[in-house]
Formats: C-alpha cells, structure tokens, sequence
C-alpha cells in the first residue's frame, strides 16, 4: 500500500491538483454549465428574457430564500438541519407588525426582527446542541409552533400600515435596476464565504458534520458551535423577513409558507451534502441563480407553478443521483 | 473422556492479509464433536480474525476450510449457518426489540401454509429449545429485558436450532458474574455431550483449564501450539503466547526524568473503573497493560474530559485542574490519541492538513481567519518528523494506509505541543514499519521532556517502550511495576487475575 505513495513528506506537494484541475472537477463548475445552459435556453424561449428590468424583477425570486439558504448550508454542513426557517420568517413579521401598531419606527423593527429571529434560533439551539434532540424532530416541532404563535397573533386578519422608510428593503433601487436585496444578497453571499472557507469556526463546521465524534476529541466545542448556527439561521430568517415584508407590504401568518423545501433543495442542488460534512458557498451561490432563472423562464413561458414544481424537484433528483450514479458505475468496472 | 476421531472442523493453510498486516499466516486449526477447544493468544494475535473467516465474514486469501470432511467455501454468514457453524460473541448480536422466539428462529421460522409465521409453533419450539438448555425465559419476552446471561442463553437457544456443528464463544464469560459463569460452564458440559465441537475464545486460565479438552496458541497471526490440556500448564501456555525477544527492538531509554507533571488521585467513574491514582514525570513513558475491557480507555476518556470522574481530582504542573471538555485538556496542554482512529482519531474524508491544522486552529489563525499557508507549514513540519508517506498535502486521511493514519493523528496532537500525550493502542494495526517509526518518535518525544501515557495490550510493546507499568484488572488498578522489574508473565498473570485462581 505504502508503494502506492511514494513520496517522503520532504518532498510532498502541498496539492496534488492544480486550481485549474480541482476547479473544472468541482460541482461548482458543472453548475455553472447548467446555469449557462438554462440562460441560453430562456433567451430562445423568451424575447422578454434579456430585459433588464425584467431580470431585476426575477431577482426577489431567489434572493430572500437564497439569503435563509446560505445560513441552512452551514447547519446542514455540520450534519444538522433547519426546517422551522420559513416559520420564524412568518412569527418575525408578525411581530414586526405588531410592533406597527404600537408606533414602532423602521429601526426599532429592525431590531425587534432581529431579536425575535435570533431568540427563535436560539430555542432550536437550545434544543438540538444542548439538550441533544435530533434536529430534524425539533424543528419540525418548531415549524408548527412559531407559526402556530403567527396564526393566534392574527388570526385571519394581516397587518400593514408599515412605515414608508420601511420599504426601501424590499422595494428600493441603488442603481439603475440594481435592486437593494440583490446588493443584500452579495453582501451576505461573501460573508459567508469568509465565515466557511476562510476561519476557523467553518473550520470547525466541516469537521463537526464529517465526524463530530473525532471533532469532540480534536477540541471542538460542539454544542457551541450547532447552537451558534441555530442562532445564524435564525438571525438570517430574520433578515429575509424584514425583505420580503417590506416587500409585500403586509404580514399575514401564511408569509413564506413551504419555503424550507425550497431551501434545502436550493442548499442540495448546490453541492451541499445532506449528510454533512462538505460543500461550498459558491455552489450555494450558482444554485440560487439557477433556481431563480428556471422559476423565472418557466413563468415567461406561462407555465402554471404546480409545473414549476415538478420540474424544480426533477432537477433536484436528477443532480443528487448523478455523482451516486456515476461512482457507482465507475467501482463496478474498477471490478 | 475425549474420543480420538476426525475432526468436524478443519481450517488447513489459512492466510488472511489486510493492508499492509498479515492477520493470519498460514493457520491450521482442527475442532473434534463434543471437545472444547479453547483459542488462546494475545490481543492482535489474530482470534478474531479466524472467527470472522469461520462465521463467513471475512474469506481467507489462501487456505482450505472442511465441515465433516466436505470442503466449503463460506462466503456469507448465511453459508457459514448452512454449514453448520454459530458463534456466541461477547456482545450477543440479537435483535433487542424482536422477541426471545423470533430471535431464535430469525432467517428459518416455521411457516404456515399460506406462508405466514406459525407465531404458535414458534413459541413452542422456542419454549421446548429453552427448557432442553436449563433457561428459564419467556419465549414471548422482547431481548432487551433480558440480562446478558439469558441473552446469551438465547444464543445458544439459536445455536442449537439450526442444528450447528460447530458452536463459536468468542469470550462469553467477559461480562457474566460468577453465578452466570458457573451456569454457562453447565450449559458448555451439554452442548459437549450433545456432541457439539467448541471452540472458546477466551483470555482466562482459570475457565480454560476448567472447561477445555485442547488447546491452540496464535501468535501475531501465527499457531505457536496445539494439543490436549491435561498436557500443557498456564505457565506453559503464557510462554507460548508472549515468548518473543523483547530486547533490541525497541530504543532504549537515554534521558534522565524531568520534575513531576501529572498527578492523579483517586479516579473514579459510577461504573467503568474505581481509584486510580498515579503520577507521572516529563520524559517518562508510562505504560497501561490490561485486558480488554479493563477500563483503561475509559479512564483516559476521564483524564482528557471526554467524561466526568464521579470521584477523584488531578493536577497538572501543581496546579488542580477540573478538565469539562477535551478543548479544556488541550488548553492545559493535555492531549488523547485515541485507539478507534476512523471514529475517534481523524476526520478520514478531510485532508491530511485539515486534520492535523484542526486542533492548532488557534494558532495558525489570525482573529478567527485561517491562514492557509501556517497550516500547511505546521502540517509539513509535523509530517516530516514522522517521515509520512503521503501523495500530497491536501490528499484526504481516508486514503491512507493504517499506519500513515496513525502518523497523521499523532502529528496532529504534537503540533498542538502538549506537555503530557495520551496514546491509546498507538500501533494497534499498523504495519511493522510504522510500528518502529512511532516507537522510535515515542522515544524521542519523552527525551525532549514530553510526558507520555501509552495504553497498550501489546507485552513487547508495554515492556519495551514503558519506563514504568500500570497494570489494570476489572476497572482497578492491580499493579505498578518499574522496567527493571517486569517479566511478560508477571505481566499476564496480573492482568487476568490468575494469582486468585489454583492453576493446575
């Protein structure tokens, strides 16, 4: 076995692949392909397509889900997994209403938008890192309750009446058709590029979601950590929430209902293994892109959503049984 | 009295390679009906392994298998049940929420017509089974309420309803009280008189020469000896097992002791191991000799905070310290190599540099950022030491041989530069040449004044690494004795308690 590796550690490369290698091997780039494809595809199907104020309306297709996305890649990374998001958008812009109607001005419901997300997170973290539930449980539980909570708050009745500053966050330009969530949405792509690939607390997420035993043993604080992301994941539902009420204007308690699935595929179309363990911001990044201009071109050419949906989850099957497919084909000849 | 015919179970040439370690060179081993063979050999000594090949799990690279004289290839459990072999392993391999009966006729339950269970002929034939071997069990009680004496009963129960030949007890007794043991040497005397042939894995003398008609000694994968047991003695069969030339081996000791770094006091844990208290010198390598079993992982476990000790306190340099996490031990300059490195040790799908930059994070980051290049600076350094044999840098642990693993994993923990280093079975499964690489950097760490703590089964190993050696028996500590003092058969005589027993 030991032939197989030559080389003494003196003389060991750092790498064995070139930055050109790993990339053109990297799901990333095949992503990339598909984006590149589905773009050439709309602009065939569509003469409305490359127009670009309808490009930057196509944006808030992905842009507020894709910001929850990049927080749910790194709780699924560290093996653990978010499915109460879309109900913590729902109980934060409820309370974000509420708060309307007391007299609250844009930056108090900033703040309370924040603090609720962070504390609903917190409950999650709570829950999974220190008590030691299963996530998948827990936040199933937490999806019925926090929009539970949204629904006795409101009933069938909505909230509006949001200050005009407000609306700059869902609704406001910074140049030309550069709309202020897409800004949002690259600003937050690139922390969490840094905050994955860059310190040591990603770091320590990939290690705790390949082998969170052999983390414990390295000195990882695993508890700290998952329940650290819990409270980003809460934090970042938070600020999707501020966008998209914004957005609309008005908060019922069905806001964002179903969007974890959407999430999660986004998050798993993107390279992210639901196991735990690997991926990157990057694919995270194409795959919002991606989705975003299928949903997009899809509704050029007036296909009903129910639609949209199937081909969103063929998609989904398709790009995980791929790489399964091919490992698998490629042992059996090794055979 | 023993009957003189031919064997029911011969394994003939058997050679089994794993990379780079042969388990099992050229083994033979013969079972007779009604005769208890007991195998005896130290930990890695390749006991499992023939297991493992009996019972279908592993296929022997070389070597012929015979079940009353018909040659069989056992590639699957399944074809080992077909021929007749069962084996009793020391955590009973049943399914806890199935029943007594359904998990004695799992694979070969007795149907209707239609095709259904015979739920009623299930029960009885199960009632009838327990009643033949002296259990008293409902066959309707779900396993996981029984105790491990009648889950190994149950065992038997299944054993004996496929009509085995060939019965397998790969340390039975290690969990049992005297009482049950008692209870499962009668259980032993039946299955002999229903002609069954045996063969029992065990490491106590005291029950192999209670319940034993023969013998067979492994040695690093090798038959050292065979024959009746009213031939031989334990004194005879402990040189068998451990007769090997420590001397030369291993790097002798040149440096001097440093001051006192580590002192433990009355350890203690509600179940796994009681009062353990020791000390420990810079430059010193202090030796943990047991059986399996024996509670020195799990007191390790304690010292580096991976769990609490229910009693006892430690200090590190004077100073009393309560470690609460591993990352605790860490920051006093405590650190574990733990024996399981797939589970414990490395994170096998990250990269050589991931997994040894992973516990020194603090240190080549720069305000929670990773500089890549201070990681792989300290991986090299570290690997070089270590003369790893390794594509690259960024090649994942995974793809390693055991032993550049090993190497890995240690390099990891130095980097962190600890005072005191824990190595559990450090070469537990390595190849020959990274056994001698990781003994000479042992040595070579505690000549720098790095106090070392290495667990190990092995007696070469204990013996001629170890400046001074604990001995633990049942979670207690039995014995401590100097390198000058020791002999490998003191050694063995303590760790299984052979002193209590009249040994014949």
């Amino acid at each position: 076995m030991n032939s197989q590796y030559p080389n003494n550690a003196s003389e060991m490369p750092d790498r064995l692949h070139g930055p050109l290698a790993r990339m053109l091997a990297s799901w990333e780039f095949l992503l990339i392909i598909v984006a590149v494809l589905i773009f050439f595809f709309n602009t065939q199907a569509s003469p409305y397509f490359l127009d670009a104020w309808n490009l930057s309306d196509a944006t808030f297709n992905f842009t507020e889900k894709a910001m929850i996305a990049f927080a749910m890649a790194l709780v699924i990374i560290s093996g653990e997994i978010d499915l109460s998001v879309a109900s913590i958008v729902a109980l934060v812009s409820t309370s974000m209403g509420f708060a309307v109607q007391l007299g609250f001005d844009t930056p108090s419901l900033i703040l309370i938008a924040i603090a609720v997300g962070a504390a609903c997170g917190a409950f999650n973290g709570f829950l999974v890192a220190t008590m030691g539930l299963p996530s998948i449980v827990v936040t199933i539980g937490t999806l019925s309750l926090f929009r539970g909570i949204a629904y006795i708050v409101l009933g069938d009745k909505a909230y509006s009446g949001y200050p005009d500053s407000f609306a700059f966050f869902g609704q406001g330009y910074v140049w030309w058709v550069i709309t202020f969530e897409m800004v949002l949405f690259m600003i937050i792509a690139a922390i969490f590029y840094v905050l994955l690939h860059r310190t040591s607390f990603g770091r320590s997420v990939k290690a705790i979601g390949n082998n969170p035993t052999a983390a414990l043993f390295a000195g990882i604080r695993v508890p700290r950590v998952k329940f650290m992301l819990f409270v980003l994941s809460g934090i970042m539902s938070a600020i999707a929430a501020i966008c998209l009420t914004s957005r609309l204007g008005s908060t019922r308690p069905s806001i964002a209902v179903g969007w974890e699935l959407e999430i999660v595929t986004m998050v798993v179309l993107g390279g992210i293994n639901i196991l735990g363990g690997s991926g990157t911001i990057l694919g995270v990044f194409i795959a919002a892109i991606v989705m975003g201009m299928v949903t997009f071109g899809l509704g050029l050419l007036n296909v009903p959503g129910i639609v949209m949906s199937i081909f969103t989850g063929l998609l989904l099957i398709t790009v995980i049984a791929l790489p399964i497919v091919i490992r698998r084909a490629r042992q059996r000849v090794a055979n | 009295m023993p009957v003189e015919l031919s064997p029911v179970l011969s394994m003939q040439g058997i050679v089994k390679d794993f990379p780079g370690v042969r388990a099992l060179s050229s083994v033979s081993l013969e079972l007779y009906a009604g005769e208890v063979t007991a195998l005896v050999g130290e930990n890695g000594a390749g006991k499992s392994t023939v297991v493992k090949v009996l019972t279908g799990i592993y296929q022997p690279d070389q070597g012929a298998i015979t079940v009353t004289g018909v040659a069989r290839q056992l590639t699957t459990p399944k074809d080992a049940a077909r021929a007749g072999i069962t084996a009793i392993h020391q955590e009973t391999v049943l399914f806890d929420d199935l029943s007594v009966a359904e998990n004695i006729f799992i694979g070969h339950a007795p149907v209707t017509r239609l095709g259904l269970v015979n739920w009623q002929k299930m029960n009885d034939d199960a009632a009838a089974l327990l009643e033949r071997i002296g259990a008293s069990v409902n066959p309707k009680a779900l396993l996981k309420d029984l105790g491990i004496a009648n889950k190994h009963l149950v065992a038997i129960a299944r054993a004996l309803s496929i009509d085995a030949r060939v019965v397998i007890m790969d340390e039975p007794t290690a969990a049992l009280s005297q009482k049950e043991i008692e209870e499962l040497y009668l259980l032993v005397e039946q299955l002999k008189s229903d002609g069954k042939a045996i063969l029992f894995i065990s490491h106590k003398f005291d029950e192999i020469f209670r319940i034993a008609d023969r013998y067979t000694v492994f040695r690093d994968g090798e038959l050292i000896g065979d024959g009746l047991i009213n031939d031989t003695n334990s004194a005879d069969l402990i040189q068998m097992m451990v007769g090997r030339t420590v001397e030369g081996v291993f790097p002798p000791r040149t440096n001097d002791l440093g001051n006192l770094i580590l002192q433990v006091n009355n350890y203690s844990h509600p179940t796994e191991f009681e009062d353990i208290s020791f000390s420990l010198n810079r430059g010193e390598i202090l030796g943990f000799y047991g059986l399996v079993g024996a509670g020195r992982s799990e007191c390790m476990h304690a010292l580096f905070g991976i769990t609490r000790p229910s009693a006892g306190h430690m200090s590190i340099d004077g100073e009393l310290v309560s470690l609460k996490s591993p990352a605790d031990a860490i920051a006093h300059g405590l650190v574990y190599v733990p024996e399981d490195r797939g589970k414990q040790g490395a994170i096998t799908a990250l990269s050589i540099v991931d997994n040894i930059a992973l516990p020194s994070l603090q240190n080549t980051s720069h305000k929670g950022f990773v500089r890549m290049a201070h990681e792989f600076a300290l991986a090299r350094k570290f690997t070089q030491r270590l003369e790893l044999k390794a594509a690259a840098l960024d090649q994942p642990v995974g793809e390693l041989s055991g032993g550049n693993q090993q190497k890995v994993v240690i390099a990891k923990w130095l980097a962190t530069q600890p005072a005191i280093i824990i190595l559990d079975e450090p070469t537990k499964g390595i190849d020959i040449g990274s056994k001698a690489a990781v003994h000479a950097f042992m040595r070579e760490l505690a000549s720098q004044g790095l106090a070392v703590i290495m667990v190990s089964s092995e007696i070469p190993e204990i013996i001629g690494m170890s400046d001074r050696i604990i001995v633990m028996r049942e979670g207690r500590q039995v014995a401590e004795v100097g390198r000058d003092d020791v002999t490998p058969e003191a050694l063995v005589k303590a760790a299984a308690g052979i002193e209590e027993a009249s040994v014949a």
